[in-house]
């Protein structure tokens, strides 16, 4: 595609057929403690 | 649901549903503009009028855009449709009532008098106290008997001043290590101290057992010793700084964050975030003050304006950091795109009051660290556990589809929904927003996201 460049990202549509295992971190237990955000979160899916 | 925005010289589209995020040209992004309300002619005559200079946008060349924008539509990555309202609350009704995640408050008393503290200097509004190895052993056996097949444990130390008890920090990590393999746990422990009284037996034993060293500092001399003060009054920059920067130091490759906290006094909180940087710290967090509207910390509508062009000033610095060689990481500025959260998380909330509470010294249950002195938010304790089951439910049904105000908005599933502390602070209930708190986050998306396509294919 000659005008758009497409990042490699996850199909978070995808991800709903196998994702969901909870193993991941709570997303407030870490720097922040006031403003939560989940996209700086890592999957811990042992086989995403 | 698409998001469009220009940054840093970069044109951006997010594809909001299936996460797909693509960098155009200028073209790409008007035909995009326009692809859903106009017909293919209507934008082709548009564009040819609007190009008119320009020798390289043919027609021809549009119908090629136009082709590819199409395709990116069949292959789920451009106005990909939203139906994840139907599995928005699946993933907290799947887990049941397991918990994973514990903020204990072992100290309820600080050792620094910092006036903006939400914990009220570490009282939570109430008395002083500390909590006994009991409790906090309890506290630890609560957590393993209600975390399922949950294999990671996660557990804060905090406060007020977590290393004002510290003997009892260093026993229930001994009591967790002795029983977890035979639980079949992990536990990861964090501590958020304010430095105070960081000695090398704090520092050997952190280094040693916490997964993650929350440290608190508010950047310059001036603007940290301003608020985060002892009870004589006196700053503590100078005596907590050499401090961190000897843990730091001895902490290798571990996780570790500065933390500091920006208000109305500093809202060019870039200068500490990069003073922070000149002092040898490289893992760098800096959030905006919660507090009440009418309190002088209180970030302004002017404030707001200025924080989110220091968002961009910061962007933009770390990424001319990262091409020198040194580069610095912002918590907010780190997103996932590859292996990230899989949708249910990301739609699923920050699990406060269902698998993430917080625990008094005294043994009480609460939501998160942000509900702990209100008693309307107290869930129960941890020898009963979860007694005040309504109120879980009502956490529960907090997700990223929870509330009518993030139906249209791009970054819900960047945020899940948002803080239900700061939204029940600014709105009276924890499903509502809390809006400045949104607008600062969808700039730091968008800085974030900028930053992420600058690396991909600029760098």
């Amino acid at each position: 595609m000659e005008r758009i460049k497409t990042l490699n990202t996850r199909n978070l549509c995808e991800s709903a057929k196998n994702g969901g295992c909870g193993e991941c971190q709570t997303s407030c237990q870490s720097a922040c403690k006031t403003s939560c955000g989940v996209a700086n979160q890592q999957c811990e899916k042992a086989a995403k | 649901m698409v998001h469009q925005f220009q940054l840093n010289g970069c044109n951006i589209v997010v594809d909001t549903i299936s996460g797909a995020i693509h960098a155009v040209d200028e073209v790409a992004y008007d035909i995009i503009s326009r692809y859903q309300t106009d017909s293919r002619e209507a934008i082709t005559s548009w564009i040819l009028s609007k190009y008119a200079d320009r020798e390289d946008v043919t027609e021809e060349d549009i119908q090629l855009c136009l082709d590819d924008v199409e395709e990116l539509v069949r292959q789920g990555k451009l106005f990909t449709k939203d139906t994840y309202a139907d599995i928005a609350g699946t993933l907290k009704a799947r887990s049941g009532d397991v918990v994973k995640a514990l903020c204990l408050h072992v100290a309820h008393t600080c050792n620094l008098n910092c006036s903006y503290c939400f914990a009220s200097q570490g009282r939570f509004h109430g008395e002083r106290a500390l909590m006994s190895f009991e409790v906090g052993k309890q506290a630890l056996d609560f957590l393993m008997d209600h975390s399922g097949s949950r294999h990671n444990l996660e557990v804060d130390f905090f406060g007020g001043e977590p290393l004002m008890n510290f003997d009892v920090v260093k026993q229930l990590v001994a009591y967790a290590r002795s029983v977890e393999k035979e639980r079949g746990k992990n536990f990861r422990f964090t501590l958020t101290t304010n430095g105070m009284l960081i000695d090398d037996d704090v520092i050997d034993f952190a280094n040693r057992e916490m997964s993650n060293v929350v440290l608190s500092l508010d950047g310059r001399k001036e603007v940290h010793d301003r608020l985060r003060v002892d009870y004589a009054g006196n700053g503590s920059y100078d005596k907590i700084v050499p401090k961190f920067q000897k843990l730091v130091q001895a902490r290798g490759n571990a996780h570790y964050y500065m933390r500091g906290t920006f208000t109305h006094a500093n809202p060019d909180f870039t200068k500490d975030v990069f003073h922070m940087a000149d002092l040898g710290f490289t893992e760098l967090s800096m959030e905006p003050v919660v507090c009440a509207p009418d309190d002088p910390a209180a970030l302004t509508s002017e404030d707001i304006e200025i924080v989110k062009q220091e968002y961009e000033i910061l962007a933009k610095d770390m990424l001319r950091r990262k091409k020198e060689g040194h580069p610095i990481t912002f918590y907010h500025y780190m997103i996932d795109l590859e292996g990230g959260p899989c949708i249910y998380k990301r739609l699923s909330g920050c699990g406060s009051g269902t698998e993430y509470m917080a625990v008094t010294p005294w043994g009480d249950l609460y939501p998160c660290h942000q509900f702990v002195g209100d008693e309307a938010y107290k869930l129960g304790n941890v020898w009963d556990g979860v007694t005040n089951t309504n109120l879980r439910e009502e956490f529960r049904a907090c997700n990223a589809y929870a509330r009518p105000e993030c139906k249209d908005c791009w970054a819900k599933l960047y945020c899940s929904g948002g803080c239900a502390a700061n939204a029940y602070h600014a709105s009276g209930s924890i499903r509502g927003i809390y809006e400045p708190g949104c607008e600062l986050f969808r700039k730091r998306m968008e800085c974030a996201i900028m930053m992420k396509v600058k690396e991909a294919f600029e760098e």
